[in-house]
């Protein structure tokens, strides 16, 4: 009970942050979606970070070393540093002076300019939409887990011992487990709850707290509550960091801990020898998937200057080591016959993490780190539900209303509207069958990826045509569907695209590529030679977006 | 050679450091708890910040002149 205080307390001072925000609102949508173009460097070092950030980051690198090992910081992290900078560099400074000069709030309002085409986003709203709501499950998904593990007790001789909530406490149908030997038997406390908060009720009351700030403080509230939740996850993290280190080694001293619990990791989770390098290598394809996210293009806007941008570029490298460092160790550590791992958390490596805190940090420890991971999840929930808001209002309703565009105030309601039913329509989906939170990432990932060439070729590629840009998002989308319904819908986690070489290359005589590898290929493709094959821009279209002077 | 060739010269180099096949089935462990697969890439992690430390000095793509407007994030 102490744990589901102490994460009670957390999400209520969480909600008197947004509602304190809500109070410098200037009440126009111009500030509700951009915060009125006023983030200064700090608070968009924090926003951003906590915005790329998710569950993913915490509980899904946990899970994932615990399966896969160590390479796991090399295959998303380190080139994350590099890549997610470098989009910043090249794409967010550029977009955030377009943005400033010709007053964009989403993508498909630059596109639609960039190319003369007024029906982008007809095409483009619907499969940013498709690619953020997996984004979002990862988020519902994994914050519902955590809070349920850290909250539940433990089985001994078939019965739960521990637990918060006793067995009947909650209607049968939140009870969501079954034994896993016996699948064909219905769900039980048990394997359910097992004395939690039950995951849909978890998912539930996170959906609400972050659906309350945003929708009162919107952008601004957002950079605020992301700022804040980005120390609590920081600081949490490491101290996590330390008493699992400490309790795990269980030596005298912190450092010997760390040696101790180091030297238990088993030898095939300390190399990368299951990877092929050519896997790792096309892993870097992976986070390019910034330079499309929405809700990151929402935050670039609100910059206050293109000076802004500087501590982000530089930054975010040093804090993405100061996040997956810890987390990924502590997954190897996981791995060690210094714990047992119960059969059904290995199975569901979303839950590795939780489960650690709960068995190695006391209840209030363990209530405050928790909220670190949950405020890791919400930092990236809250711009993600805004940023679709923005979108619905501004690139289906008033391009719909064409001269009798919405007032002010009505464009606000009709934000705040759809973000209840995006955040309706997510959890829903929450309640479904599950899948790795890691894996998930990856193929929501991989499909803002493959629309990289896309903003690259908008902004440095003058010759890129309208026809080029429908070829690539089709290209993009029909390559993901292909790809993803191929992976059995995301269930096989080590799903790779097989190229066929020669023998004298590889004696395995294949390659094995992340599916990204081919996404992007395909994409580029398509937009390089139907662009080459169709009418260059206009001359006043060209001058716009690449003046002389550039 | 231009500063600004410098840093994205740099940027490739990172990117091909990246791919360190010669730690591939190497199980040393840093300072004997870091193992060095993970160390290495959190070298690679400071030295990518180090590089877009250079790289907002060099080659920063500049103010926009109508940019600044009064925020209230004090920095």
């Amino acid at each position: 009970m102490t744990q589901l205080l102490i994460i009670a307390g957390y999400l209520g001072l969480l909600l008197l942050l947004g509602i304190g925000a809500s109070r410098l609102f200037r009440g126009t949508s111009q500030d509700y979606m951009l915060a009125s173009h006023s983030i200064g460097p700090f608070l968009l070092l924090m926003s951003i970070f906590g915005t790329t950030m998710t569950a993913f980051a915490l509980v899904g690198s946990t899970g994932e070393a615990f399966k896969e090992g160590v390479g796991v910081y090399g295959m998303l992290a380190s080139s994350s540093g590099i890549i997610h900078s470098l989009c910043f560099f090249l794409l967010g400074v550029k977009v955030w002076k377009l943005g400033k000069a010709h007053g964009y709030r989403t993508q498909v309002q630059f596109f639609r300019d960039r190319l003369e085409s007024r029906w982008i986003g007809a095409l483009l709203f619907p499969v940013l939409v498709g690619l953020v709501i997996p984004y979002l499950l990862i988020g519902v998904m994994a914050s519902g887990t955590v809070i349920n593990k850290v909250t539940a007790g433990r089985i001994v001789n078939g019965q739960i011992v521990g637990g918060t909530f006793a067995e009947g406490t909650f209607p049968a149908f939140l009870e969501q487990g079954s034994n896993p030997n016996t699948p064909d038997q219905p769900p039980s406390f048990l394997y359910g709850s097992q004395g939690g908060l039950p995951k849909p009720m978890a998912s539930l009351a996170i959906c609400g707290i972050v659906l309350i700030y945003v929708f009162l403080g919107g952008m601004r509230g957002t950079a605020w509550a992301n700022t804040f939740q980005t120390l609590v996850f920081m600081i949490l993290g490491v101290v996590t960091f330390v008493v699992i280190a400490w309790r795990l080694g269980g030596q005298p001293s912190f450092w010997a801990s760390l040696q101790a619990a180091s030297a238990a990791i088993p030898p095939e989770k300390l190399t990368r020898l299951h990877i092929p390098p050519e896997k790792f290598f096309t892993y870097m394809f992976v986070p390019l998937s910034v330079g499309m996210f929405p809700h990151l293009f929402q935050h670039w806007l609100t910059a206050r200057s293109a000076a802004s941008f500087k501590l982000p570029v530089v930054a975010h490298p040093v804090f993405i080591a100061i996040v997956w460092v810890p987390c990924v160790l502590i997954g190897a550590w996981a791995t060690s016959d210094l714990i047992s791992i119960p059969p059904p958390v290995a199975a569901n490596p979303n839950a590795v993490l939780p489960f650690l805190v709960q068995k190695l940090a006391g209840p209030v420890l363990g209530g405050l780190l928790t909220a670190g991971i949950l405020a890791a999840i919400m930092s990236s929930l809250d711009s993600q539900f805004l940023c679709l808001g923005t979108m619905f209002t501004e690139d289906v309703v008033q391009p719909l209303r064409g001269e009798k565009r919405l007032s002010d105030r009505q464009e606000l309601l009709v934000a705040r509207l759809f973000i209840i039913a995006i955040v309706a329509v997510t959890y829903a989906l929450s309640l479904a069958e599950p899948r790795r939170v890691f894996t998930l990432g990856v193929w929501c990932f991989s499909g803002f990826s493959s629309l990289f060439p896309l903003i690259v070729a908008a902004l440095y590629w003058p010759r890129l045509t309208r026809a080029g840009a429908y070829a690539c998002v089709v290209a993009a989308a029909c390559s993901w569907l292909w790809l993803f319904t191929a992976s059995d819908f995301a269930a096989q986690p080590d799903f790779t695209v097989n190229l066929p070489v020669p023998a004298a290359i590889d004696a395995d005589g294949s390659w094995q590529l992340m599916p990204v590898a081919a996404m992007i290929t395909a994409s580029t493709l398509a937009m390089v030679v139907v662009s080459l094959l169709t009418s260059p821009p206009s001359r006043q279209t060209l001058d716009r977006f690449f003046p002389p002077a550039e | 050679m231009k500063p600004a060739h410098g840093v994205w010269a740099l940027v490739a180099l990172l990117i091909l450091a990246h791919q360190d096949i010669w730690f591939w089935d190497d199980t040393t462990l840093v300072w004997g708890f870091l193992p060095v697969a993970l160390a290495y890439h959190a070298g690679i992690s400071l030295a990518a910040a180090g590089t877009w430390f250079l790289a907002t000095r060099v080659c920063w793509p500049g103010e926009d002149p109508a940019a600044s407007s009064s925020g209230d994030d004090a920095q």
